[in-house]
């Protein structure tokens, strides 16, 4: 299960850097939730998002704005997943965290450390989908804007 | 003084060395930031106890502000008297007192030098002379006042009290967003690759809204065919802008075939997110608003925020988001609020263009000092209406600036 788990993590961050954000909603279940924080915020129980979706249609919702209404510069992400701690707590459910590190790397070549920070995920088994996804990055500040998720 | 001439147009042009010049960025951090002006520092929520303390900066300046153990509110430039060390280099806290690392200088609440390590010596030697005055050098001490539970400083001796620096024409409209105590839900920042002025005059520019934010115009949030208007201060820094709730029927968007315009197939398959409880009771759907010269108040939806503009050098801002809602905000009030969260910030749906947007500008104008921008939507004139098809409020922006400026 563990195996299964740890590609479940690729999976989502090779569709993201390869710009298959369609697929990104089916790695949630249905009622699934994703969360982008700060460890700022989490430290001062602050309950702020930078983004927050409750359940695929938001998550759906999100992928169609990008493509279809918000404006952004071409860019790609590079995730760079490791660290991770899994616990299978029963047969339906694991908990996991990770450590993450997004490079993002504009048309023009330039490249740059985005973003880092932590997973922190509940995964309902045996469906092996995100009831919950938590994005805590470990800075408050964000270069420019936030568009593909992270 | 700066030696630059104005286009000769006047309101209707802006020259682009104003985003470029770096002697242009020391006179504004001096004549704007530190000058006759009143700047955001936090909320009053932020410092709910005695003897708490937070750290910003006003322009390029370091500041602490503090809340003392009877209860006022202190704000002092962070620069120790003795070495101009930081004072206070955590982001927040409590303290009874504020230590200088560097030599434990001591200052309390209100910026004043307490102590001075060793000033007498040891066993009657070293230490200061007599006459020495180290409160020459002392941290610069802000004026401070509070409106609404938003906390806002200057320097000035000069710059009127705060409720006549916003006006009549202006003040209204923020007492009708802060009714109640607030609750601060988080902050974040939004780092911007452009000059601060740039952002100012994104905020203030009513006509953009629609147009590069096709998120509100897709979903028939905001249109400029909707009922609203903007309110522009007599001397030009401040503004305000408004939209009412009306759901717009028309396809003024679509006639025009703008890039914006709405198609059938896209709607929202979770529009529970944008659904809107009218707290103020008037209908209004979004309003941001402004203050000379670097605080935005928005209200989009139930989602409240204070926008702190931060200028980090030419081509480089700051932008500190808190977002707040009420202290007697019901749960299913703050889900609305963190829901909505989603429209704004770096990851917003109708925000994340602006920092692109303005970013566009600070690079398309890198060899164009010589050239200017045009800003002619709605004449020349400089004043409320109720059109938003207009540049009125950036046109004001450049007048209050150039009146700082002395340009």
């Amino acid at each position: 299960m563990e195996q299964d788990i740890l590609r479940l993590h690729a999976r989502y961050a090779h569709a993201l850097d390869d710009d298959r954000l369609e697929e990104w909603p089916d790695f949630f279940t249905e009622k699934g939730r994703y969360r982008v924080t700060t460890a700022e915020s989490e430290a001062r129980g602050l309950p702020l998002p930078v983004l927050y979706a409750e359940g695929r249609a938001m998550l759906r919702d999100r992928v169609a704005s990008l493509r279809h209404a918000n404006i952004y510069e071409p860019q790609r992400y590079r995730h760079i997943v490791s660290s991770i701690l899994i616990t299978v707590e029963s047969s339906t459910r694991a908990t996991s965290m990770a450590n993450f590190l997004v490079v993002r790397v504009m048309e023009n070549g330039e490249a740059t450390f985005f973003a880092s920070g932590r997973y922190l995920d509940r995964i309902a088994l045996p469906e092996l989908r995100y009831e919950e996804r938590v994005v805590v990055c470990d800075s408050r500040r964000f270069d420019t804007l936030l568009a593909i998720p992270l | 003084m700066l030696e630059r001439s104005w286009p000769v147009e006047g309101a209707t042009r802006v020259p682009y060395w104003v985003y470029q010049d770096e002697d242009v960025y020391r006179e504004e951090l001096e004549r704007i930031w530190r000058g006759a002006t009143w700047s955001y520092l936090c909320l009053e929520a932020e410092l709910p106890e005695p003897q708490s303390f937070l750290t910003t900066f006003v322009g390029d300046m370091p500041v602490v502000v503090t809340r003392d153990a009877k209860g006022a509110l202190h704000a002092f430039e962070n620069r120790c008297a003795h070495r101009g060390a930081l004072i206070c280099m955590q982001a927040r806290g409590k303290a009874e007192r504020f230590n200088c690392i560097y030599h434990n200088w001591t200052y309390d609440h209100a910026g004043n030098l307490t102590n001075v390590a060793f000033r007498k010596g040891i066993a009657g030697k070293g230490g200061m002379p007599a006459d020495a005055r180290p409160e020459s050098q002392a941290p610069r001490k802000l004026r401070v006042e509070g409106i609404r539970g938003l906390v806002f400083g200057t320097l000035s001796g000069e710059a009127p009290d705060l409720r006549t620096y916003i006006g009549p024409a202006i003040l209204p409209r923020l007492e009708r967003v802060l009714v109640k105590p607030l609750k601060v839900l988080g902050t974040y920042t939004q780092v911007l690759p452009n000059n601060w002025k740039l952002y100012m005059d994104n905020v203030k520019d009513t006509y953009h809204a629609s147009l590069l934010h096709l998120f509100f115009t897709r979903f028939r949030i905001n249109r400029l065919t909707q009922k609203g208007g903007v309110f522009v201060s007599p001397d030009g820094a401040h503004h305000c802008t408004f939209t009412e709730m009306v759901e717009d029927q028309g396809d003024a968007y679509e006639a025009g075939g703008m890039r914006s315009a709405g198609s059938q197939e896209f709607e929202l398959q979770a529009p529970e997110m944008l659904d809107q409880v009218d707290e103020f009771g008037d209908r209004v759907a979004i309003q941001i608003l402004s203050l000379f010269p670097g605080f935005v108040l928005h209200q989009i939806r139930n989602s409240l925020a204070a926008r702190q503009v931060l200028p980090r050098g030419i081509g480089r801002t700051e932008l500190n988001w808190t977002l707040f809602g009420f202290a007697d905000d019901d749960a299913a009030m703050l889900r609305r609020r963190l829901l909505q969260a989603n429209l704004v910030g770096p990851a917003g749906y109708i925000s994340m263009e602006d920092g692109a947007a303005t970013g566009f500008v600070q690079r398309g104008v890198a060899a164009a000092a010589g050239r200017a921008s045009v800003i002619e939507m709605g004449g020349a004139t400089i004043g409320s209406g109720d059109s938003r098809v207009t540049e009125t409020a950036v046109r004001g922006l450049w007048k209050a600036w150039r009146s700082h400026m002395h340009l």
